[in-house]
């Protein structure tokens, strides 16, 4: 094994994903190979229903793959239990949570229920992972503040923040820039960029800011029709893939400037 | 955390004020017994007055189901808002009551329509509460067996009232068939009625309602990641179909066998949760939980106070009190605070 490979988090080898019903399979997308390496930051990219959410659902065990394999941390992703898999994987998702009265605090401190005993009490350790995170996305000045009282955008970063009290080697965002302004969709992106780099943690998100995605990933997975190519953005620009992303009638890449052009 | 003192500080003073309410609830009725006379039955000598007979037969069990009520009920009505994100829901969502009515029904209408087999059972307090047991149980039954089905929290909800309806329906049939004798004493149980159980059933209510109150402690994480929904709970490591389970047996437990025993008491679980919440203002069970459990005992114990209608002779039905005393203060609470917090 060469050192590279030592340290992939998740790979993929001929992954097929769709949905089954009673006697068809619906494939969204075949013979996804990809490798995701510890540190990483990872941009998901790809024209609406082209299966980006599909992949993360089957990336997040919430359905099953039709065909391949997903290897974890050197195990197949549905060798994990539950417990486990909480500890080597967390997400981010577009659903809002239930109570907005939790504060800031007590919604961070549930990152460490894989962790904790039978009633949830947190120990020094749980305290110490739940400051870190505080720390780490800059929002310890709002701890005591309850979740309604929050903008989007700082709501985003108490949910990163969660992420990252779990404590796991893979974050999965969908979408975490949704909803956002122009400066916080940049902010959050530059954030999520800084945390791979100091926590050595692989974070993958899907996003619709490609020319953001391609000035901070170090990889970038872009689902074409075509097919499912993951490089370094540089790369996937010289290969020409970002101009088969979307239909060609309306808007156009630009290799140049790295990033689309509406035609006149 | 800073408000972790102020909470321990409201708890006491709650347990404090639960045992005034308790003391206070065992010295009015239609004979009043000052606190030194209460004292001395209590823990006096064994003398066989007729205060004495009031206090420990009647009195003391009644206080005892009014704090096994108001608790079991509002600590089953919190893990249903909880659950079914909704706060709405009550411990009677999942059609325990309407199961409960409509065994009830059977036993005291059901004569009329099935004939001589059932007229031949005598009408007892055991009869009554063993087929509110089974009628509870079975469309409680029907509606997990159902529920099994889907993966949709939300559908278990509508579920539990499609149920509900169901059952209603069928009461409603038997009602029209029965005489007006057996409409009225269907009618008296479905007022609810803390008053007359005997130490033998208070015994039988209190070792279910503890089980209960068990499997709800074990569920306060679970409730507490459900807060966030589900995915993110899954996400978190929580088997949402076991504490799903876990949740809605600790519920029928509770409330099913306190419905059995005092018939459908309205409105306690759906309210208490909520008054909780505006005095202790957080959403961790781990706080919530024991708030709502003392909480609910006070409430139910002052409204039986004032159901008894202290000097007089007349006792008041226990859900005419708990709807018209608790509703006003609901809507009282929330438009002073102009939010429901959840």
């Amino acid at each position: 094994m060469t050192s590279k490979s030592e340290h992939i988090i998740l790979s993929t080898k001929d992954l097929a994903i769709g949905y089954t019903s009673k006697n068809s399979k619906n494939r969204v997308a075949s013979n996804i190979n990809i490798e995701l390496h510890r540190g990483e930051l990872v941009g998901l990219v790809g024209a609406n229903g082209i299966g980006k959410s599909t992949l993360l659902r089957t990336l997040t065990t919430l359905q099953s793959p039709l065909g391949g394999s997903i290897v974890l941390n050197d195990k197949t992703l549905s060798n994990f239990t539950s417990v486990e898999l909480a500890k080597t994987m967390s997400l981010v998702l577009t659903e809002q949570i239930v109570s907005k009265n939790l504060s800031v605090f007590e919604l961070i401190a549930l990152g460490r229920q894989p962790y904790t005993n039978w009633i949830g009490t947190m120990a020094a350790e749980d305290m110490a992972m739940v400051n870190k995170a505080l720390k780490l996305t800059n929002i310890k000045d709002i701890k005591h503040k309850k979740c309604f009282e929050l903008s989007d955008g700082q709501l985003q970063k108490v949910m990163i923040a969660r992420a990252l009290a779990q404590d796991t080697d893979l974050i999965i965002l969908d979408e975490p820039t949704t909803h956002l302004d122009m400066y916080h969709k940049a902010y959050i992106l530059k954030l999520l960029q800084k945390l791979a780099k100091e926590t050595q943690k692989t974070i993958l998100f899907s996003s619709h800011e490609i020319d953001l995605a391609i000035q901070l990933c170090d990889t970038m997975i872009v689902m074409t029709k075509e097919g499912v190519y993951a490089d370094e953005p540089c790369n996937l620009i010289t290969k020409g893939i970002f101009q088969s992303l979307f239909p060609k009638d309306l808007i156009d890449f630009d290799s140049n400037t790295g990033s689309f052009r509406v035609k006149k | 955390m800073p408000n972790k003192n102020t909470y321990r500080l409201t708890l006491g003073v709650l347990i404090i004020l639960l045992l005034l309410c308790f003391i206070t609830n065992i010295s009015l009725g239609s004979v009043s017994i000052s606190n030194s006379e209460l004292l001395g039955i209590l823990f006096g000598s064994s003398e066989e007055s007729a205060l004495h007979q009031i206090v420990f037969n009647y009195r003391l069990p009644k206080a005892l189901t009014a704090i096994i009520v108001g608790s079991g009920l509002g600590v089953s009505g919190l893990m249903m808002q909880t659950l079914f994100r909704n706060p709405l829901a009550g411990p009677f969502v999942l059609g325990i009551t309407s199961g409960a009515s409509l065994g009830v029904a059977l036993i005291i209408m059901g004569s009329a329509f099935f004939g001589g087999v059932l007229a031949s059972v005598i009408i007892s307090k055991w009869s009554i509460v063993i087929a509110a047991s089974l009628g509870s149980f079975l469309v409680l039954l029907s509606v997990l067996i159902v529920s099994t089905r889907v993966r949709d929290t939300m559908a278990i909800l509508i579920i539990g009232l499609m149920f509900g309806s169901i059952t209603t329906a069928i009461v409603s049939v038997l009602s029209y068939f029965s005489s007006a004798e057996e409409l009225q004493q269907y009618i008296f149980w479905g007022f609810g009625s803390l008053g007359n159980l005997t130490w033998n059933e208070v015994l039988v209510l209190f070792i279910i309602y503890f089980l209960g109150i068990l499997l709800s402690l074990t569920s306060i994480k679970a409730l507490n990641t459900l807060l966030l929904g589900e995915n993110y709970a899954r996400s978190l490591g929580l088997h949402i179909k076991r504490s799903r389970m876990t949740i809605i047996i600790a519920t029928s437990l509770l409330a099913g066998t306190i419905t059995a025993f005092t018939g459908p008491i309205a409105f306690v679980g759906l309210a208490i949760p909520h008054m909780t919440r505006q005095i202790f203002n957080t959403s961790n069970h781990k706080l919530l939980l024991p708030a709502v459990f003392i909480f609910g005992a006070i409430i139910m114990l002052i409204c039986d106070s004032i159901a008894q209608l202290p000097t007089s002779d007349y006792t008041l039905p226990i859900n005419v009190i708990t709807s018209l005393i608790g509703a006003p203060v609901v809507i009282w609470l929330l438009v002073r605070k102009r939010k429901m917090v959840f």
